[in-house]
């Protein structure tokens, strides 16, 4: 019986062809992605990274909704260019508490992976109402809007719950105290300060958009820009001990 | 649900159907009220009334239609059901045209952002979703459920299985395109490229998906064919591969189950993997595979000459499956993805162009001893210059996926340009070709209403085409350049905004060939819409044949 009438067993029975499908669609995934979540190597071992404060996860979900994604990338290439003009390559540890990931795959804005710090709070909330001020030549819509919406307060311990419950680790100390936590990093003079700053190192609290009262999303997104690719301190990462 | 005192008695599937939908718009309604954000009441409201109209749509049928059942086969011939297949086909043209016109829009977008106009529902971020899932899975899924609705029946000789099932899928489908397409615009979304409506919308799709495999693969189940015809096979993948790929890119936890936001389970690198393992076989099976199935049902059926090569059409079929699947990490090349992943993406792209060129080879050469009908048939030559563009895509992708080609090419337009090659090229062509075939075949009519406007959209498309990707490869390639390029002095020559700044002209000659494009789909509709109102009836018999809808 050659190969050819062999096959018929394909041809004349849909159950076995759905079986043979599903085998062969099954190998090439579970190959590529079931060692990702095994492999030590996976993940670098950095010091530093942290889960997102919530006024920084509330400014990333304004940033996921516009879309911010489909023009800017957060994936810095370890190539000549991308590194000077960007700053140190990305790793995996940086991403690792993104849930979804915005590595992106278009720009025709510049990489943000490493924006953070990069320019003023000031700049940034210009920037966002009217790209054309900064650059005449910016193809970016403007976001005025973004400074007339406040964040939603009662919904934050959630958020941050949700992200518990997919991965991320956030501590009963830091559920506990969101909403307080949203207030005192968009307000520099708010008595919690102190207690935010310890329980999100690194974290900035200043008043954002620089106007008065509850925080703006204009406010979370400059927050969440500001922190981008700030977390890993690159003069203490051991590139050696890392390599894949 | 009265009963009434005749023998006419509900089916089991009106009973349950009628059922679930008044509980469904009970759920909806209290989901609504409790909403905690806007969007997720609106779409909340909508699932309750589509509920409602579905329970007054399966009992109106129900009062309407005789006691008896409709019949599987009417005087020994198969009594295929065709009024689904013509919803979808007119859905199809009109989302269509929608999908088109918010690209142009788009397009214009990046050449004049004024047009943006900074409110939030009119800026790019929130439409090029909307302008990806109407071209793709509104416009392309509409003809992909037409043409395999059609070709099943054809090609098992029995009528499509299930009564209100099909009625189901193609009413369901086009429901979930409404959510997903007003979410975008609201901004829901779980911002994974392709995937982009929330857990509610995925949910629904789920449920509508697995239905149409069902009626589907009941329907093979059925046939009057020993065989189990080359085209079925391919759709069979696409079903059954697209199923696999949502399940496995889409679990998420929603912060509340009263509100759009969920989190994706997946997080860093590992949902970057997930995303383009879907995101690249979304386009081998949606895009290609579906596809494909219509090339080996409607040319060969439009030329009026069997398949070229049979054995060909085997190794095709099981080389392009398998091998697909790999390909997605060609999407994550030089990035924190481990390079034994991306090793494995970029070589099993590069295999990909063999099967890939096998079917091109197999479409192409189908037209042997029939290549003079190009020259008097503008809808076989639209089918076959699809094929063409097949060929060209699947050439270019393989090229684009070696890390070296890559990391000058990837963020760039190059990957624009590129899709579109594939997009407008070969699934638009050949779905205008499948549609100029199936519509006068559902509606009855001996053949379109004008021959010449089918050449008039075909040319006008073509220029449009050939304006877009053109002008892609200089921008992209262009931009790539800028980006890398040194002065003498060791400094990196452009700033960022610099090259923005040149992709301005070609941004231009882009949005012309979109509009083109565009133009061209305009004349398609004018004339299915003239060929189904008044185009010439077939030969009375087969309206005799029409099932009873």
């Amino acid at each position: 019986m050659s190969f050819w009438t062999r096959h018929q067993i394909f041809e004349k029975n849909s159950i076995v062809l759905i079986a043979g499908i599903l085998v062969v669609i099954a190998i090439g995934g579970l190959v590529e992605i079931a060692p990702l979540f095994y492999l030590k190597s996976t993940i670098e071992k950095v010091d530093g990274v942290r889960p997102y404060t919530p006024l920084e996860l509330a400014g990333r979900n304004v940033y996921v909704r516009e879309g911010c994604y489909l023009c800017h990338s957060q994936m810095i290439r370890p190539l000549r260019d991308e590194v000077e003009r960007y700053g140190h390559y990305s790793l995996a540890a940086e991403s690792m508490y993104d849930h979804p990931f915005q590595w992106g795959s278009k720009r025709t804005g510049p990489d943000l992976a490493r924006v953070g710090g990069k320019y003023s709070d000031e700049w940034h909330v210009t920037h966002l109402a009217n790209p054309r001020a900064i650059a005449p030549q910016s193809v970016m819509p403007g976001y005025s809007f973004l400074s007339q919406t406040e964040v939603d307060e009662a919904g934050v311990a959630a958020h941050l719950r949700a992200n518990r419950a997919v991965g991320v680790p956030y501590s009963e100390d830091q559920v506990a105290n969101a909403v307080a936590d949203l207030k005192a990093q968009a307000d520099p003079d708010n008595a919690g300060v102190d207690a935010f700053t310890k329980r999100y190192p690194k974290a900035f609290a200043r008043n954002f958009d620089s106007k008065p009262g509850a925080p703006t999303e204009m406010d979370a997104l400059v927050a969440y820009l500001q922190m981008l690719g700030t977390l890993v301190d690159f003069k203490l990462y051991n590139e050696k001990a890392n390599l894949r | 649900m009265s009963e009434s005192s005749t023998s006419k008695s509900m089916t089991h599937g009106e009973a349950g159907l009628t059922l679930v939908f008044s509980i469904s718009a009970l759920l909806c309604l209290f989901a609504a009220a409790k909403a905690l954000d806007m969007a997720f009441a609106f779409h909340a409201a909508l699932a309750s009334a589509a509920s409602l109209w579905a329970v007054f749509a399966i009992v109106n049928r129900y009062f309407d239609r005789p006691a008896s059942l409709t019949p599987q086969e009417i005087n020994g011939r198969p009594n295929y059901n065709l009024g689904p297949i013509k919803f979808s086909a007119a859905m199809s043209v009109i989302w269509g045209i929608a999908g088109f016109a918010v690209g142009l829009l788009i397009a214009a977008q990046l050449a004049w952002p004024a047009l943006n106009f900074d409110l939030p529902w009119t800026s790019f971020g929130r439409l090029r979703p909307l302008h990806t899932s109407a071209v793709i899975f509104a416009f392309g899924g509409n003809v992909l459920i037409a043409t395999s609705f059609y070709v099943v029946q054809k090609t098992c000789r029995t009528r499509l299985a299930g009564d209100l099932a099909p009625w189901f899928v193609v009413i369901g489908y086009n429901f979930f395109i409404l959510i997903a397409g007003t979410g975008y615009l609201l901004g829901v979304t779980q911002s994974k490229e392709y995937a982009e409506p929330e857990w509610y919308a995925d949910l629904w799709l789920t449920i509508v998906w697995v239905v149409y495999l069902l009626v589907f693969l009941v329907t093979i189940i059925k046939r009057k064919e020993p065989h189990i015809f080359v085209a079925n096979w391919f759709y069979l993948a696409f079903i059954v591969t697209i199923a696999v790929l949502h399940l496995g890119n889409n679990p998420a936890l929603p912060v509340s189950v009263f509100g759009s936001k969920s989190y994706i389970a997946w997080g860093g690198v590992q949902d970057a993997m997930f995303q383009w393992w879907y995101g690249h076989n979304a386009v081998g099976f949606f895009l290609t595979a579906g596809f494909l199935a219509i090339m080996y049902y409607f040319i060969p059926k439009r030329a009026e000459r069997p398949v070229y090569s049979y054995r060909l059409s085997i190794i095709h079929f099981w080389a392009i499956i398998f091998l697909y699947i790999w390909a997605g990490p060609h999407h994550l090349h030089y990035t924190a993805l481990p390079d034994w992943a991306q090793t494995l993406g970029m070589t099993f792209s590069i295999m990909l162009w063999m099967p890939s060129w096998g079917g091109m080879i197999n479409g192409l050469m189908t037209l042997s001893g029939a290549w003079d009908k190009l020259r008097t048939d503008p809808v076989l030559r639209m089918l076959v210059v699809s094929v063409a563009f097949y060929g060209m895509a699947t050439f270019e992708g393989p090229l684009m996926s070696i890390k070296v080609v890559n990391s000058l090419s990837h963020y760039t337009d190059w990957t624009i340009g590129h899709v579109h090659a594939g997009a407008l090229g070969w699934v638009g062509f050949v779905s205008f070709g499948a549609l100029y075939c199936l519509v006068p075949w559902l509606w009855d009519r001996k053949g379109l209403y004008s021959l010449k406007l089918v050449n008039w959209h075909f040319w006008i498309a073509t220029i449009g085409i050939v304006l877009y990707i053109s002008a892609m490869w200089v921008s992209g390639i262009l931009q790539g350049l800028m980006w890398r390029a040194y002065t003498s002095l060791g400094f990196l020559e452009y700033s960022f905004i610099e090259t923005v700044e040149a992709m301005h002209p070609f941004y231009i000659i882009r949005a012309a060939g979109g509009a083109l494009f565009l133009i061209g789909s305009l004349i398609m509709a004018y004339n299915l819409w003239m060929t189904a109102r008044v185009g010439e009836a077939e030969v009375q018999l087969r309206l005799a044949l029409q099932p009873a809808e």
